[in-house]
């Protein structure tokens, strides 16, 4: 019903290649995040899933048919931005009927969509406010509510919780996983903050300089990153890199090792340091070392150590948790 | 609000005030002088030009010869729709040139919009030979809209310039938004852009209006005739080679000042409106 197919896709903005051949195929019903640092053209692909910019070459199709010359609004879609991007003069209630409105609905089916979409989200009190009159939380509920009123084959989110404070971000997070799992439609979502893409996708895709670096479930890219820069941007703290001559590893130009598998000891170890710094966050003890050998380390050690600044210590990489890369950056398996 | 800010200093406020003030009386002088001789005989004028009106030298005659003069009403008219007729234009068609420009890219955008702007440094009246001449090959002198299209044209340069900066700020996720929920460029354009740009309206209104009616060179050249006659051009009756019915041009002055007020008190609604009509975020 919803399945998104991209062939070749690529954008240039006058001289600049912003996006430089783009393959993904997408299943109906499934969860898939785009992932990269700000600036990688997540926002300009989705605009282009969306229709609201044309690609410069390529294809895209939404449950098999070629897209192309659709407009935004007949692509069976609906999309929520990172500014909400209500319309600031209609109520709630209006903000959520405009799309079925413009469509011709039937008023009754209007009506029994804002419903189901209201109750969903808990919003019904709010219907006759305008969005100037909701706090940050209650309009990004009020853009997501808009989107699931329009009953779209393929829902497209842009950083929808990078507006929104710590604590409502998770709230809305298990929102939209939760939501996910009721209305089962095709989702694709963009942000720039791994956790968010680890904890609601079902496959991950990660963007970085208009390409796609790798593919995969969360736990495949954490387990099996296709190369340095995913190794390096899924995790956190991220991985440690060091020179492979200097960390004693032939057969290779860099070694990575995640600070979660690392372990420490003051007595012995593969490797050695002084602190230069500790973080007790209680359930985790992040250790920050200077290593003459390799240079600076990140441990993380799970619960309270009592390690401080200026101790010297042993880290040893975990059996079977140390990642080789070769010149290209390309993990070695 | 940065006034209330607990640690200004009274001096400072005061000083600020005081400026303000001043600068308000400087500008308002010539308008009350213009307002309290108006209400003077002709005598008085000249012999205590600053002194108000009293029992003695109060005399509507000013108004009374204008009134009497059986066309003013009519210049009124004309001043009015020539000014709302050209402000409606500039507004609009400046609106819809600067969300094209801001919104759309087509090949010479900049080039275009270079050009659009570049009106704004050559004064239109150079031009005024030839727009003569356009004008007779096209029947439209002594006609409304030779004005007003002479207006139009010279306030849209200004009017697209400001107004593209401003559209360029108005949300691209607001437009997508729209556009997914299937309005129309049109709709876009009247019912999400403009009402977020009102306040950027408003002052180019306010700038565009103010020239055209008190402006004389184009109604004396384009439209002189009795019927199409403004109120600046019809004013000119009274101020002859030797002697100038002085009390009927302050008069005059004073009645014209009306309708621009009104309009300029509509106007700054609209802008206080527009800023505090909380947007997108
Ligand atoms: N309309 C545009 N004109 C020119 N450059 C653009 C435009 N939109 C985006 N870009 C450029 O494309 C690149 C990718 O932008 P974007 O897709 O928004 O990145 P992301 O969402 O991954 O942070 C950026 O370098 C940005 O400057
Ligand atoms: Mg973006």
């Amino acid at each position: 019903m919803g399945s998104l197919k991209l062939t070749g896709i690529r954008k240039s903005f006058g001289a600049v290649d912003v996006l430089k051949g783009i393959d993904l195929e997408v299943a109906d019903g499934e969860f898939v995040i785009f992932v990269g640092p700000s600036g990688c053209g997540k926002s300009t692909l989705l605009r282009i899933i969306a229709g609201l910019e044309d690609a410069s070459d390529g294809r895209v199709e939404i449950d098999g048919r070629d897209v192309s010359a659709v407009p935004p609004a007949k692509r069976g879609i609906a999309m929520v931005f990172q500014t909400y991007a209500l319309y600031p003069h209609l109520t709630v209630r209006d903000n959520m009927a405009l799309g079925l409105k413009q469509a011709g609905a039937a008023k009754d089916t209007i009506a029994s969509q804002i419903e189901m979409a209201s109750a969903m989200l808990s919003l019904e009190e709010y219907l006759q406010r305008r969005p100037a009159e909701l706090s940050g939380g209650q309009r990004q509920r009020v853009a997501i509510g808009r989107a699931i009123v329009r009953d779209p084959e393929l829902f497209l989110f842009d950083e929808p919780l990078s507006n929104l404070d710590a604590a409502l971000r998770v709230n809305t997070r298990l929102e939209i996983a939760r939501l996910h799992r009721e209305i089962r439609s095709t989702m694709v979502y963009v942000t720039h903050d791994q956790v968010e893409a680890m904890t609601l996708a079902d496959r991950i895709v990660v963007l970085n300089g208009g390409i796609i670096e790798q593919v995969g479930s969360p736990m495949e890219l954490y387990n099996k990153p296709a190369n340095r820069f995913v190794a390096g941007f899924i995790g956190s703290p991220q991985m440690n890199f060091l020179e492979a001559e200097r960390a004693g590893e032939p057969g290779c130009a860099s070694v990575g090792v995640r600070p979660e598998h690392f372990s420490v000891s003051r007595d012995g170890g593969r490797w050695s340091g002084e602190a230069v710094h500790v973080e007790h966050l209680g359930a985790d003890t992040i250790l920050y070392l200077d290593s003459k050998e390799v240079g600076t380390l990140t441990a993380r050690l799970f619960g309270e150590h009592a390690f401080t600044a200026g101790d010297t210590l042993h880290v040893t990489p975990l059996e079977g948790q140390l990642y080789r890369f070769d010149a290209d950056g390309r993990t070695l398996f | 609000m940065a006034f209330s800010r607990a640690r200004r200093n009274l001096i400072a406020e005061l000083g600020a005030h005081a400026i303000l003030l001043t600068f308000t009386v400087i500008a308002l002088f010539p308008v009350l002088l213009v307002l309290i001789n108006s209400l003077k005989t002709k005598k008085a004028i000249f012999r205590a030009p600053l002194a108000p009106p009293d029992a003695e030298t109060f005399d509507l005659i000013g108004y009374a010869t204008v009134l009497a003069q059986g066309n003013f009403p009519f210049y009124f008219w004309n001043s009015l729709f020539v000014t709302l007729g050209s402000l409606f234009l500039v507004l609009l068609l400046g609106a819809m040139a600067a969300f094209a420009l801001s919104e759309y890219r087509f090949p010479f955008n900049r080039f275009v919009a270079l050009y659009m702007a570049l009106g704004i440094m050559v004064p239109i009246r150079l031009g005024t030979v030839g727009i003569l001449n356009l004008m007779v090959a096209t029947g439209l002198v002594n006609t409304h809209w030779a004005l007003i299209l002479v207006y139009t044209a010279q306030g849209l340069p200004l009017s697209i310039f400001i107004l593209s900066e401003f559209m360029a700020v108005v949300s691209k996720d607001l437009k997508a938004a729209g556009r997914i929920d299937g309005l129309s460029e049109y709709a876009i354009f009247f019912r999400l852009v403009l009402p977020l740009v009102r306040p950027a309206m408003a002052t180019v209104a306010v700038f565009t209006m103010i020239p055209i009616w008190n402006d004389l060179w184009f109604p004396l050249i384009l439209a002189p005739a009795e019927e199409t006659k403004t109120l600046t051009l019809g004013a000119q009756v009274f101020v002859g080679q030797f002697v100038s019915n002085w009390n009927a041009i302050l008069a005059a002055m004073a009645l014209a000042i009306i309708p621009v007020l009104i309009l300029y008190l509509i106007f700054s609604r609209q802008l206080i409106r527009g800023i505090t009509a909380g947007a997108v975020k």
